[in-house]
Parts: C-alpha cells; sequence; structure tokens
C-alpha cells in the first residue's frame, strides 16, 4: 500500500528568499530514511517542518502525508510524529515514571500497569520514582525512547538522536531504535552526520548538498 | 506555525494599557490643573497663575536646585562606584563575594534603608559614638545638622547606597552579553592592566546596555520623596517634597500649585537627562582620547582600592543601618555614647503591634494583588512572545522602562486629581493599579530573561507526546521555571511594599500601609518606633525572597537536574 508511511511531497524549504533544500519521497512502514549533510545544510530545519515547528524565518512548500493523512497543517500536538533528540530531554522535575506517564494518552486505563511494564520492556523496572537526573546516559536514552512510544506515534524522526552517546551505549541504543521501529512498522526519519548511524539504519541515505 | 491553546495575543495590548494608562493619564491630570483647569476648587480658567504662585514661594530657586544637584550627583556617584567595582574586580573572587553582599540589599525598601543611615549618622548615631569621647571629647550628642543638612549630601549618600546595588545588578546582566572575560584578557595581553584594560574594551559595551537603568537612577534621585523626607533638607526641602506637602493639604488651591511644581519637576528631570546624554557625547570623545594614547593604567591599584572601599562602604551603610533599625527596637535606656543600650526590652514591640496590624495587612494585600496581577500580565506576554513569534522591538523595552523614568511625583499627582474630579473612591484598588505601574516593569525584567532561556525542544518534546501549548505551558515550562517565577514573585512584592508616593497620593491618605507609617513617623523622631516600623517593612520585603529560595529547594530535593535551574 503506497499509502502507508511518511511522504514528503515536493518539499521545498526556504529562508529569506533563499532556497535551502529541496526533497520529493517516500518512507515505507518499518523502513529508515537517514538523511546526511554537512551543519548549516537544513537538516533540523527539515525535522521541524514534518513535526510542524518550523521556525518563523523559514517558508516551506509541500505536503507532508502520514499513512494518507495530510498533516501539513495540523497543529503540532495533533501530528502524531514522535521525537528523538541527541539530548534525553526528560522533564527534569518529574520522576521517571511521571515522565512517562507524559507520554501516555489521557484516555489510558490501568496507568501505573501500563508505565511499570514499559519500563520492565526497557531493563528499568521499578525505577519509576527514580529522578531522571540520576540515571545513567544509555538510561536515559531508553526512557525518552519509551515515553515517545507510549504515545503512539505513527511516525519517528532521529535529529542526531545517538550522538551524545558514548561509543559503547551508542551501537546499543540505536540497535534498540531501529529493532522497535522496524517492529511497530514505524518510518523512520533520521538526520545524521555519523555514517555508522547510516549503516546500522540500512536503509536509503539522501546526502544533501552534495550537488 | 499553528498553534493553539488559550488566545493570548490581547494580553499585551492590556499590559501595555496598564503600564501607560496611569502615566498618560496622570500626566494629562497634572497638566490641566497646572494651567488652571480644576474644578473642584471652583477653578475653570485657562491662566498661568499656578505658575507664577509656585515662583512666587520663596524657596522654589533652592528647591529645583536641590532637586537637581542631588540628583545628578546621586547619579554621577552611584555609577562611578559601579563601574570601579566591576573594573577593579569583576571575575575575582572578591567580586562575587561583593556580589553576594549587595544583591539582597536591593530588596531592603529605601525608607528603612534611610532610616537605618540617618541612625548611622546622626550626631546621636553609631559612627559619632564610636569616636566619642576619646576622639572627639564629645560626652553629649554635638549640635550638627549631618542628617537633613541643607545641602543635601545625606541624601545623597542614602541614594547613592541604595542605588549601588540596583547598577550593580543591572551591570551583571549587561557583563554576560559584553563578552567581558575575553576582551579582558585581550587587553591584559596587550599590556594594560584591569582596570584601564575593563574601561577601554569592556565598559563602552556594557554602558549601552545599562544606560536606561542609568536613566532610571537618574529621575528617580531627583526626584524620590521618602528617601528625601528622611534624609533630605527641610527649610526648603527638595522640589519633590515640598509638592506632595502642598498636595496633602486640605485647601485644594494649593493643588493648583502642586501641579505647576510637578510639571517643573518634570522639565526638571527631561532637562537632565538631556544634559546627561551630552555627558555621554563629551565623555565619549574624551575616552576615545585616552584610548589613542595607549596608556595602560598607572592609576590602577587606587582605582582598585577605591572601588573596593565604596563598594564595602554602601553595603556597610545598609547593613549596618538595618543592625540600629533592630537594635533601637528593642532598646532601653540608651545613653551617649554607649555603643549599645544599657538593656533591651520588648517594649516598643509591645507597643506598636497592635497598631501595626491593619497597616501590615494593607501592605500584604496591596501587594499580593499588584504583584499577582503582574505575574499573570507578564507571564502572558512571554507565553504570546513564545506562541506566536513576537519580537519584543527596542521600542518595546522603552515602554517598560518609561514608568521609571517618568518621575512619579509628575504623574502621581495628577491622577489623585482625576480620581477626586471623576468622584471615584480614591481607596484600595487605585492604589493597587499605581502600584502595579511600578510592580509590572520590575517583574517583567526579572522573569524575562530565564523564561525566554528556557530550552524550547522540551516544548516540541511535549508537543510531540500530544501536549497542546495550554499543557506544555502549565505542565512543563511553568514547573521548570517554578524558581525564577517566584524570584519575580518576590521582586514585585519588594517594589510594592516600598511604594511610598503611590500609596499616600493615590491612596488620598486613606490607605495606610508599614511605608507610609514609617515616613510618617520622620518627623517626630521617636527613634523607637520608626526601628519597629522600618524593621517590619523590611521584614515584610525579604519574605516572599526566603519563600522564592526555600520552596524550590523544597519542592525539587529530590530532582538533581532542578538544582542549578
Amino acid at each position: 500500500m503506497r499509502d502507508q508511511g511518511l511522504t514528503l511531497s515536493d518539499i521545498q524549504i526556504s529562508k529569506g528568499g533563499q532556497p535551502l533544500l529541496a526533497l520529493d519521497t517516500h518512507v515505507p512502514p518499518g523502513e529508515v530514511l537517514t538523511v546526511m549533510g554537512p551543519s548549516g545544510i537544513g537538516k533540523s530545519t527539515l525535522l521541524s517542518m514534518v513535526i510542524g515547528t518550523l521556525p518563523r524565518a523559514f517558508k516551506a512548500t509541500g505536503r507532508v502525508l502520514l499513512d494518507g493523512r495530510d498533516i501539513t497543517n495540523l497543529r503540532p500536538e495533533a501530528r502524531h510524529v514522535g521525537i528523538l533528540f541527541q539530548d534525553d530531554l526528560l522533564f527534569p522535575h518529574l520522576s521517571v515514571g511521571d515522565n512517562l506517564a507524559f507520554g501516555l494518552a489521557p484516555g489510558v486505563k490501568d496507568r501505573r500497569a501500563r508505565i511499570d511494564a514499559a519500563l520492565q520492556e526497557i531493563g528499568l523496572e521499578g525505577f519509576a520514582a527514580r529522578d531522571p537526573a540520576t540515571l545513567s546516559g544509555g538510561q536515559k536514552a531508553r526512557v525518552a525512547l519509551m515515553r515517545m512510544l507510549l504515545s503512539e506515534p505513527c511516525a519517528l524522526l532521529l535529529d542526531e538522536p545517538f550522538s551524545r552517546l558514548d561509543t559503547e551505549r551508542r551501537g546499543q541504543v540505536r540497535r534498540l531504535v531501529f529493532d522497535v521501529a522496524k517492529r511497530r512498522g514505524l518510518p523512520v526519519l533520521m538526520v545524521t552526520h555519523d555514517a555508522e548511524d547510516a549503516k546500522a539504519a540500512q536503509g536509503r541515505v539522501i546526502q544533501l548538498g552534495a550537488a | 506555525m499553528l498553534r493553539g491553546g488559550v488566545k493570548l495575543s490581547w494580553l499585551p495590548i492590556l499590559t501595555v494599557l496598564a503600564l501607560l494608562g496611569p502615566v498618560l493619564a496622570g500626566l494629562a491630570g497634572t497638566i490641566a490643573p497646572a494651567l488652571g483647569w480644576l474644578p473642584g476648587a471652583g477653578q475653570a480658567r485657562l491662566s498661568l497663575d499656578a505658575f507664577h504662585a509656585l515662583l512666587d514661594w520663596p524657596g522654589f530657586m533652592d528647591a529645583a536646585r536641590l532637586s537637581v544637584v542631588t540628583g545628578i550627583g546621586a547619579t554621577v556617584l552611584s555609577l562611578a562606584l559601579v563601574t570601579l567595582i566591576c573594573a577593579g574586580w569583576a571575575g575575582t573572587p572578591a567580586f562575587r563575594w561583593l556580589e553576594k553582599l549587595l544583591s539582597p540589599l536591593l530588596a531592603v525598601p529605601h525608607a528603612a534603608a534611610a532610616f537605618g543611615i540617618a541612625f548611622l549618622i546622626a550626631p546621636s548615631g553609631w559612627i559619632v559614638r564610636a569616636m566619642s569621647p576619646w576622639l572627639t571629647g564629645w560626652d553629649q550628642p554635638p549640635d550638627l545638622l549631618i542628617v537633613q543638612d541643607p545641602y543635601g549630601f545625606a541624601l545623597m549618600a542614602g541614594l547613592v547606597a541604595k542605588e549601588v546595588p540596583f547598577l550593580l545588578l543591572m551591570t551583571l546582566a549587561a557583563l554576560g552579553q559584553a563578552d567581558a572575560p575575553r576582551s579582558l584578557a585581550v587587553a591584559r595581553a596587550l599590556g594594560y592592566r584591569r582596570v584601564s584594560g575593563w574601561l577601554k574594551a569592556v565598559f563602552p559595551r556594557v554602558y549601552a546596555q545599562i544606560r536606561l537603568p542609568v536613566y532610571v537612577v537618574l529621575a528617580y534621585s531627583m526626584s524620590v520623596v521618602d528617601v528625601a523626607v528622611i534624609l533630605g533638607p527641610n527649610t526648603p526641602p527638595t522640589l519633590s517634597v515640598q509638592i506632595t506637602r502642598w498636595m496633602s493639604d486640605p485647601d485644594l488651591a494649593f493643588r493648583l500649585q502642586a501641579a505647576a511644581g510637578a510639571l517643573v519637576q518634570l522639565a526638571l528631570v527631561l532637562g537632565a537627562m538631556a544634559f546627561w546624554r551630552l555627558g555621554e557625547f563629551a565623555v565619549g570623545w574624551l575616552a576615545r582620547r585616552w584610548v589613542r594614547t595607549g596608556h595602560r593604567g598607572a592609576a590602577d591599584p587606587l582605582a582598585q582600592g577605591v572601588g573596593l572601599f565604596a563598594a564595602v562602604a554602601a553595603a556597610s551603610a545598609i547593613i549596618l543601618g538595618l543592625l540600629g533599625l533592630a537594635i533601637w527596637s528593642f532598646a532601653g535606656f540608651w545613653s551617649f555614647p554607649n555603643l549599645l543600650p544599657d538593656g533591651f526590652t520588648m517594649r516598643s514591640w509591645d507597643r506598636h503591634i497592635p497598631g501595626m496590624l491593619a497597616a501590615m495587612w494593607e501592605t500584604f494585600v496591596l501587594a499580593a494583588a499588584a504583584t499577582s496581577i503582574a505575574l499573570v500580565l507578564v507571564i502572558g506576554c512571554l507565553e504570546a512572545e513564545h506562541r506566536y513569534g513576537f519580537r519584543p522591538s527596542n521600542r518595546a523595552v522603552w515602554l517598560l522602562y518609561l514608568p521609571l523614568i517618568v518621575p512619579q511625583i509628575a504623574f502621581l499627582p495628577g491622577l489623585q486629581t482625576l480620581l477626586l474630579v471623576s468622584g471615584a473612591d480614591m481607596g484600595r484598588w487605585p492604589v493597587v493599579a499605581a502600584h502595579l505601574v511600578f510592580v509590572l516593569p520590575y517583574v517583567f525584567l526579572s522573569l524575562a530573561d530565564p523564561f525566554r532561556a528556557w530550552e524550547p525542544r522540551f516544548g516540541t518534546i511535549g508537543a510531540a507526546l500530544g501536549a497542546g501549548p495550554d499543557r506544555v505551558l502549565w505542565r512543563i515550562r511553568l514547573p521548570m521555571l517554578i524558581a525564577p517565577v517566584l524570584t519575580a514573585f518576590a521582586v514585585g512584592f519588594a517594589v510594592s511594599v516600598g511604594q511610598y508616593l503611590p500609596t499616600l497620593l493615590v491612596g488620598g491618605g486613606r490607605v495606610v500601609t508599614l511605608t507610609t507609617e514609617a515616613v510618617a513617623l520622620a518627623a517626630g523622631g521617636d527613634r523607637r518606633a520608626i526601628g519597629v516600623y522600618g524593621l517590619a517593612q523590611t521584614l515584610a520585603s525579604f519574605l516572599p525572597f526566603a519563600m522564592a529560595l526555600l520552596i524550590p529547594a523544597l519542592l525539587w530535593r529530590n530532582r538533581m537536574g532542578m538544582r542549578d535551574a
């Protein structure tokens, strides 16, 4: 089904009349599209357009379709697009469990049980009451991933997501993220300048600014 | 970008109205009677009689001269001291210590600080006591007019002691944006000594950032009433004090003269600002010549020493002054030249507390109301700026400073006149609105930087998790910013507690706070009563700051990530 997945249809982003990047592509469910290129080329700007937080200084044309649904003009909170940054950005004032609860949709029943199960799934059983600042880098990354998954996104954006982790953890977390995405059939759009990330993603790679 | 949530775009407009409405209305209400229009007093004919009456007052020239000299003098001294402190010590451990010492003093109400300094320098104050009789030979207080001296030296000293902490804090904020440490390092690598290098390489950028606060200090020092009542001369007083006396006269005819005086005071302040602006050019021209000479700074150690001494003197004046207030409030019999009273007693507190409760409550209600309204408006404005991408222009910053730069004495009498003419009640709520005019800018200045510095990706994450802008604000942003929000509240509260003129004039004398009571005691000279009221006023200002430290510490005791936030 061509409709399923994330479609970037004839996207063009410009700043102050200067064209920045152009893209026209489709990411099927469970696959990873890696966008690479030097910094300043607008990789993160592309993600902010997909997620709905494009800064005012930029202008974008084209459409973003998610499972056939046009989300170009939806508000960020209505898009069901999850994102992970290079920083975990766990809310520092909330416990690990409350961070996860923030992701869980409001109507969901048995919230405690859901959160405990989620913690178990990422090997952090019994961490619900913990202060996120006391977790290791890898643990934080896993909580951030799980928080996003609990909000049941239909697509996943990754903004240099592994660059802050040390080499050992990087491979581990990378595998976890890509496995989860594949298992849940999420289309993944990743921007990175780490060739290892692109290789591990085993998907198509688009080089921006290569021409 | 598309944003949902509660509509906030009207809040900035409401804020501007709250800021400027009273100022503009008050100015109009001042101009009209100055030109002879005051229906309440049976006057409705255009004339310059009010100005003639003002000029006929024998004290006019002296009063105007006092305002100008003490105002400009205090501003020059405060700016010079702050500059020397930063030039000599910025970035050193001594500077961090000074910063810690001076910052809390900003919260001390002007009236309490002025009383404390009066107690310190009076003929029977601690300084004379400490030198008597072994050095001075005095075994009773000398008959000298030190406090309320005709030249206004005591007034200037009091103003400088309070304005140095204010300007220093503003300068600290500016230093962060001036790339100061690296510029200084470059200058020193080129062989410049500390003070000269800082003055030549860093100061011009810092001054550009603190120009508006300097103008605030100038306008304030020229037109202040409460400090001038306590420390300034009496015959004649400064122009602002005289205007306040006329405004409080039961004979309404004096309002015309007061209005004319208020306009003259406004003109004096504007003239002084123009003069100051010219001075900036002159100093800039001289400074560029000095830079071109390439002098590396011969007098540096002296300048450094003076800076440190002045900073410590300003801080000690306020701290010892407060200590003096505290001791007087508990003093039994205290004979000259003993440094301490013969005994301590609760008698003064026992006597004054019952009568003070009403004033305490009024102080609290006014401050809590004005600050809460200000906080809602400021958070609304900052959030609107964030949601709709409003970029505050330079002009918006001027709007914020306008109520602080237009002297209070120029528009508050007009506000009172308008309330009088329109038959509105002069009670509590007009006073809240008047306090809001002065509380709002400080709350905004205090909260804006931390609010804008908040990591916006937390908001993006929140939205990606399905939270709308309102949920992001209430559940993520405000909880994360609870410490700066509470600090801004404390700043606003302290500003409101310290307000004298708005409470007196807009309240029509019927709204009684700790500050109006304390200043009213100035004429009587009952030191024990002054000690009690001054201390109560200071405590009222400090309590919210203590809570602003305590609440986040308790709330986030198990949240390491919130410690330095």
